[in-house]
């Protein structure tokens, strides 16, 4: 726990001479956002303890452009993606991981068509093929027995239909792992896509992370598993409303897996 | 001899197949009042589709009580169709069951199991009707369906359960004349539902069967005819659109939105060392239309976006799906093709009326269809994507009216004014500083 974090850029691995294994992609969450810093976290100890070449684009980086896009503003989000691309193709970028279905639907799938190749990976696809190489292996740790359910993001599940990765993740820990009423293709959104985290709600009758958290409070899970920062987000403020923050904890899959490691 | 009654018979079919093909007509028109978009890539993939999806009815099984009650409603179609073309022939040659002494057992086959569709087609139907109307699912009582969308769903049951009542009488009077002892009618099918009608008939005279049968048959025939043209007026015409439509859907993965070649021309030349920004622009092409970003009209849509919304049958399972509107926001994604559509054609009538050309008419789809509201509230989940039977997407509608609210009016709610500029700015959507992104790395 108490060891550093070692976090190279592809700036200093450059002067190196060094190409990583894989670019994390931290993304804006990852990097600004308190509670998704310590998914970030989470997620490279684990790169450490496992001594996977990896290395950050660091203040190199920049927004995909994924909210922007969703809010309408095209010219915005081609401008960012066009930078991100100029600096990602400098590096000579192969692999991308990174912790945000939203970096990650936008890098794989918006970027090609405009001049991006990459393979991009989440990091749950990255943490799973982790375990298949026999480079990381989990047990139970502290969740052995617990109750976990896990929540699909939109852009992770039905935008790109990665549905089993983190459930072979979670499922590692010797936990139980139920499923809410709506879950892989059919599971309600968390109320955050389409740039919705950044403004309020329309008028309307109950907020979308509330009745998402209905859903999953009705499985009485120990914890809620995410995969998203912004579902993480709104997920706790969903268990917040619903006064359950003393029984009920949100957590990001790598960090279930770290913890699991005592990392 | 008379051939009175052959006449008369082509002549109907005349007309019904002529206003028909005229509709037809209308709708390719219309739908190609849509900017073109290339869907013609990998065909090997949109059979599959279409062959899953529209014949296989892989996405309406996703609910299973009304996906397997509208297979039997849509198998019943299909087969008792076949059927049709025999009422056709016998109808311009003044025959009897013509295929009968070709197709031996088979026919009795055919005709015993267009019966025993056509009474699941019945029961099919009063269960939708009872569903619609008495235990009034909530995506069927939908503010959406107010006015004709309500009962163009109920003249749609309607007319089914008449048209295949009169299939069976037809059958039942068919079945008693062929069995009376004067043999009125050749032998001919097999008839496991209608012989249970045909003791109607007893104590009638001959003729009079005769007489009732043929009214049965016109009646018949003259509904579907009817019923083929009421298409063009309803939601109904997802029969034969959901084939295109699955075909031409979008193949690329649900959370890949388009990216605006226009813009990507303009962010090259932007970003471009060596553009002269002071070049004098490139002779601009008279006959284009002027360029606009994103939609506010259904003319700015694709035409794929256009068929989508001909297609809608307005089953309702996107907006029961939508978080935004499961939470009470006016979102409805069933509405945004409703709107669409009606958008559509009223757009298609005003370039009837004017000899061909559109007149503007102060109207548009964004406002007098489509509130921003109801925009702004969708989170892009792709949940009303995926529940679409037959591969409608809302979405991608919705996008394109943000897009034109965006750039082309600056009318994105503050909020989100804020999260671009900071952006823009910043490279990330809150006030956070670039060089700041590697902090957590030394936080604790």
């Amino acid at each position: 726990m108490s060891e550093s974090l070692v976090v190279p850029t592809m700036a200093e691995m450059l002067a190196e001479g060094k190409q990583p294994e894989v670019l994390f992609w931290v993304g804006c969450a990852g990097s600004f956002d308190d509670r998704a810093k310590k998914i970030t976290k989470a997620f490279v100890r684990i790169l450490n303890r496992t001594n996977v070449s990896f290395a950050v684009l660091g203040t190199e980086e920049s927004c995909t452009g994924d909210s922007a896009k969703r809010a309408g503003n095209e010219f915005l989000f081609q401008m960012q993606a066009m930078m991100n691309i100029e600096v990602l193709n400098a590096y000579e970028a192969k692999k991308i991981v990174t912790a945000c279905p939203h970096c990650f639907n936008t890098l794989k799938n918006e970027y090609p068509e405009l001049g991006g190749n990459y393979e991009v990976i989440h990091h749950t696809e990255f943490l799973k093929s982790l375990i298949d190489d026999g480079r990381l292996t989990v047990e139970g740790g502290q969740f052995k027995g617990k109750k976990i359910t896990f929540h699909d993001p939109c852009y992770l599940g039905r935008a790109n239909k990665v549905y089993e990765a983190p459930r072979d993740l979670i499922e590692k820990l010797d936990v139980e792992l139920v499923e809410m009423k709506r879950s892989k293709s059919n599971g309600l959104c968390c109320g955050a896509g389409g740039a919705q985290m950044f403004k309020d709600a329309e008028p309307g009758n109950k907020e979308v992370n509330v009745l998402r958290t209905e859903d999953a409070l009705e499985v009485q899970p120990d914890i809620i598993a995410a995969g998203c920062p912004f579902c993480n987000t709104m997920l706790t403020d969903g268990i917040k409303h619903a006064h359950k923050e003393g029984e009920v904890k949100v957590m990001d899959v790598a960090e279930l897996i770290a913890n699991a490691q005592d990392l | 001899m008379s051939y009175l009654d052959n006449i008369l018979f082509a002549i109907l079919l005349i007309v019904g197949f002529g206003f028909f093909a005229a509709s037809v007509k209308k709708i390719i028109r219309n739908i190609n009042l849509g900017v073109d978009v290339d869907r013609k890539d990998n065909p090997k993939a949109r059979w599959k589709n279409m062959a899953l999806i529209a014949l296989g009815q892989s996405k309406m099984v996703r609910r299973p009580v009304a996906g397997i009650l509208h297979i039997f409603v849509y198998v019943g179609f299909i087969i008792i169709n076949i059927e049709l073309l025999e009422i056709i022939i016998d109808g311009l040659f003044g025959t009897h069951r013509i295929f009968a002494p070709y197709l031996g057992v088979v026919y009795d086959v055919l005709i015993a199991s267009f019966e025993i569709l056509a009474i699941l087609v019945i029961f099919a139907v009063t269960v939708f009707w009872i569903r619609r109307n008495f235990i009034r699912l909530k995506r069927f009582i939908h503010s959406d369906l107010t006015g004709f969308p309500k009962s163009d769903a109920n003249y749609i049951l309607y007319f089914e359960t008449v048209l295949m009542i009169l299939f069976l009488l037809m059958n039942a009077a068919d079945y008693h004349l062929q069995n009376v002892p004067e043999g009125i009618f050749h032998k001919a099918g097999s008839f496991p539902i209608s012989q249970f009608i045909a003791p109607i008939f007893n104590g009638m005279s001959n003729e009079l069967v005769v007489l009732l049968f043929e009214v049965f048959w016109w009646l018949h025939i003259a509904g579907i005819l009817v019923f083929m043209n009421y298409l063009y007026f309803s939601k109904h015409l997802h029969i034969l659109l959901a084939f295109p439509n699955t075909y031409f859907a979008n193949l690329k993965p649900e959370g890949q939105f388009d990216n605006l070649a226009s813009v990507t021309n303009e962010v090259k030349l932007m970003m471009d060392p060596n553009a002269d920004p002071f070049a004098a622009a490139p002779p601009a092409d008279e006959n284009a239309a002027p360029s606009k970003f994103g939609a506010s009209d259904v003319q700015d849509l694709n035409w794929v976006q256009l068929l989508n919304a001909y297609t809608c049958t307005e089953c309702g399972r996107c907006t029961s799906s939508c978080p935004a509107n499961q939470t009470g926001k006016k979102l409805s994604p069933r509405k945004i093709m409703m709107d669409t559509r009606d958008r559509l054609t009223e757009v298609g009538k005003n370039i009837d009326a004017n000899k061909g050309v559109f007149v503007p008419d102060n109207k548009s789809l964004l406002n007098d269809y489509i509130t921003p509201e109801e925009l702004w509230a969708c989170t892009s989940c792709n949940a009303c994507v995926e529940e679409c039977p037959v591969n409608i997407s809302p979405l991608s509608i919705i996008m394109d009216m943000r897009r034109y609210l965006v750039m082309e009016q600056s009318a994105a709610p503050m909020s989100l004014n804020a999260m671009m500029t900071n952006i823009e700015n910043n490279g990330a959507p809150w006030q956070y500083s670039q060089q700041d992104r590697l902090n957590w790395k030394n936080e604790n």
